[in-house]
């Protein structure tokens, strides 16, 4: 479980990036941070693995405060995934990059062995386990960072933009990647600008804008909230701008999820009908 | 006519065991606005560089087949004189951005092509006004966010006002509203000066109406390559696993459960919604 107790955080800059947030993330919960640029989410999250102490206020992981805890440690429970896989990729091959934080934490050659086969299967990367992380595409080398956490399994996992460069079918794998993270128990925070991903998964949406929250619910409820959304510089999904403009017709607001769309103007459409 | 040619063009990185991309033909002309989409790794970016002859100056590698980008054999033309004609704004904006100040990596370009000075001032003064960064001309482009660093990689690009602009997911790092934004201004570049635009994306929730042509690539190669309309609504397009603007994929839902929505395609939410309102007002 992940507390923060109104928690404010300044740069040496001077910049306040983060000004009173408090809130809790449960076991197994799927927790997306929303918010435009310099919302303070990268900021936020950073919190969470102890990259970052704050200014004032306490972070506490599995009732541990992070100020208390060594970066070290507390990364074997918080996986981070960067936003900018060419920040934490600096091996050689794929393979040792994975391998890397696993031999750190002292696990045994078999398990390293048996956790990269493993990742790499995982993402699809497996026919580049020889391949420098540099040959790789964008997405790919995105791909790798992600494995690289992920196969130490860590309890907690944040991922900063994880579907930046990803096609269609590597975020549909991420998105049934996280709902089986969800099944064992794991917590997963994604800090993210993809709406349309969000509203694929419908998770728990935290809305963020300068260096506060201001929305904290369920997915279709604040994915279809105009206001709120337009403050925060976020674009409705496209099912949520397609069911505003449709609001002669009296149909249920908070729609982001195209099969329910669907049904639901099939529905009307029948209705019409008789 | 055409502004980007390739004929039968294969290239491989040193030390690949493969081809990036293979035997790939395709015509740009003037004035289009191309969208490339693919799965990831699918040569997408690899042929962008082609366009402004990164592959093969800087990259090496094998290359077979032509590339012509403005009437220029990229081959026999060094790549600063390609950068007057194509200008490429890469995915990774860390990769382009070196001065010690965004007005002066915005500038950079233009000293190089000898401009006066206060042709300069305006031309920078104007992308960094489009782009959105006037405010932060002063600071160092390596201390911004990765968001405000693409805005700076597009606004050196524009202010060099480029025949040709490539841009390999350019706005991958920036929130929705100011990737729309960044978008319009690219879009109206496009209509009001003619300049011709190769866009590389996955979200054609976001871009697929600006584009009146799509390209799209799977492992190396062009599988199609037509309308924006025709390709968005081929079956085909939907089974690559391509990621169709929800707007297009529900109009094409609906269709398909018998529901009669007219012949035009929608790319985008505004044009469904329309769709779906007079559908329900004409019944």
């Amino acid at each position: 479980m992940i507390e923060v107790e109104d928690i404010y955080f300044k740069y040496q800059s001077g910049t306040e990036a983060l000004k009173g947030i408090t809130l809790k993330i449960k076991d197994g919960e799927f927790v997306a941070i929303m918010g435009q640029n310099g919302a303070g989410k990268t900021t936020l999250v950073k919190h969470f693995n102890g990259l970052l102490k704050p200014s004032a206020g306490r972070v506490l992981v599995d009732n541990i405060q992070t100020t208390k805890s060594s970066i070290a440690s507390l990364s074997k429970t918080v996986g981070f995934v960067f936003q900018n896989p060419d920040h934490q990729l600096f091996s050689e091959t794929v393979e040792e990059e994975i391998a890397f934080a696993l031999k750190n934490f002292g696990f045994n050659q078999e398990t390293i062995e048996k956790q990269i086969t493993w990742a790499l299967n995982l993402l699809s990367l497996t026919q580049y386990r020889k391949t420098s992380p540099f040959m790789l595409s964008g997405g790919e080398r995105k791909r790798v960072a992600l494995a690289s956490v992920l196969a130490w399994d860590p309890k907690i996992l944040v991922l900063d933009e994880p579907t930046i460069g990803q096609d269609h079918e590597q975020k549909e794998i991420l998105r049934q990647f996280i709902v089986q993270l969800q099944t064992q128990g794991k917590t997963v925070v994604i800090v993210t600008h993809d709406v349309e991903f969000v509203a694929e998964c419908n998770p728990r949406v935290i809305l963020m804008r300068e260096g506060k929250i201001v929305a904290d619910g369920e997915g279709k409820e604040i994915l279809t909230n105009t206001n709120v959304l337009a403050e925060s510089s976020i674009v409705l999904p496209q099912i949520a701008q397609i069911f505003a403009q449709l609001e002669s017709m009296r149909l249920p607001k908070n729609v982001i999820d195209i099969y329910e769309a669907k049904e639901i103007l099939q529905r009307a459409y029948g209705r019409q009908k008789e | 006519m055409a502004v980007i040619e390739t004929r039968n063009l294969t290239y491989t990185y040193p030390g690949a065991t493969k081809p990036s991309i293979i035997d790939i033909s395709i015509k740009v002309e003037k004035g289009d606005f191309v969208l490339i989409t693919g799965p990831s790794g699918c040569g997408k970016t690899t042929l962008c560089r082609c366009f402004n002859g990164l592959v093969p100056h800087f990259y090496k590698g094998e290359m077979k087949g032509e590339v012509v980008v403005s009437g220029k054999d990229i081959t026999k033309t060094e790549t600063h004189e390609l950068a007057k004609y194509a200008g490429l704004v890469f995915q990774n904006p860390e990769n382009q951005l070196f001065a010690l100040s965004i007005e002066k990596d915005v500038a950079f370009g233009l000293e190089n092509l000898g401009f006066s000075r206060e042709e300069m001032r305006k031309r920078v003064d104007w992308a960094l006004n489009l782009t959105g960064i006037y405010d932060i001309r002063e600071r160092s482009p390596h201390e911004v966010s990765g968001g405000q660093q693409q805005r700076v990689a597009i606004a050196t690009v524009l202010a060099m006002q480029p025949e040709i602009i490539v841009l390999d997911e350019p706005t991958s790092f920036l929130d929705p509203l100011s990737a729309q934004k960044i978008f319009e201004v690219i879009y109206e570049l496009n209509r009001k000066l003619g300049i011709t635009v190769v866009l590389v994306e996955h979200r054609l929730d976001l871009t697929a109406k600006y584009a009146n042509r799509i390209i799209l690539m799977d492992d190396g190669k062009v599988c199609s390559d037509g309308e924006t309309r025709e390709i968005l609504s081929s079956e085909e397009t939907r089974l690559m696993g391509v990621g169709i603007p929800k707007a297009t994929l529900l109009y094409q839902l609906l269709k398909k459960e018998g529901m009669s929505l007219g012949t035009i395609t929608p790319l985008s939410s505004d044009e469904m919604a329309k769709i779906l309102l007079e559908v329900f007002a004409n019944r």
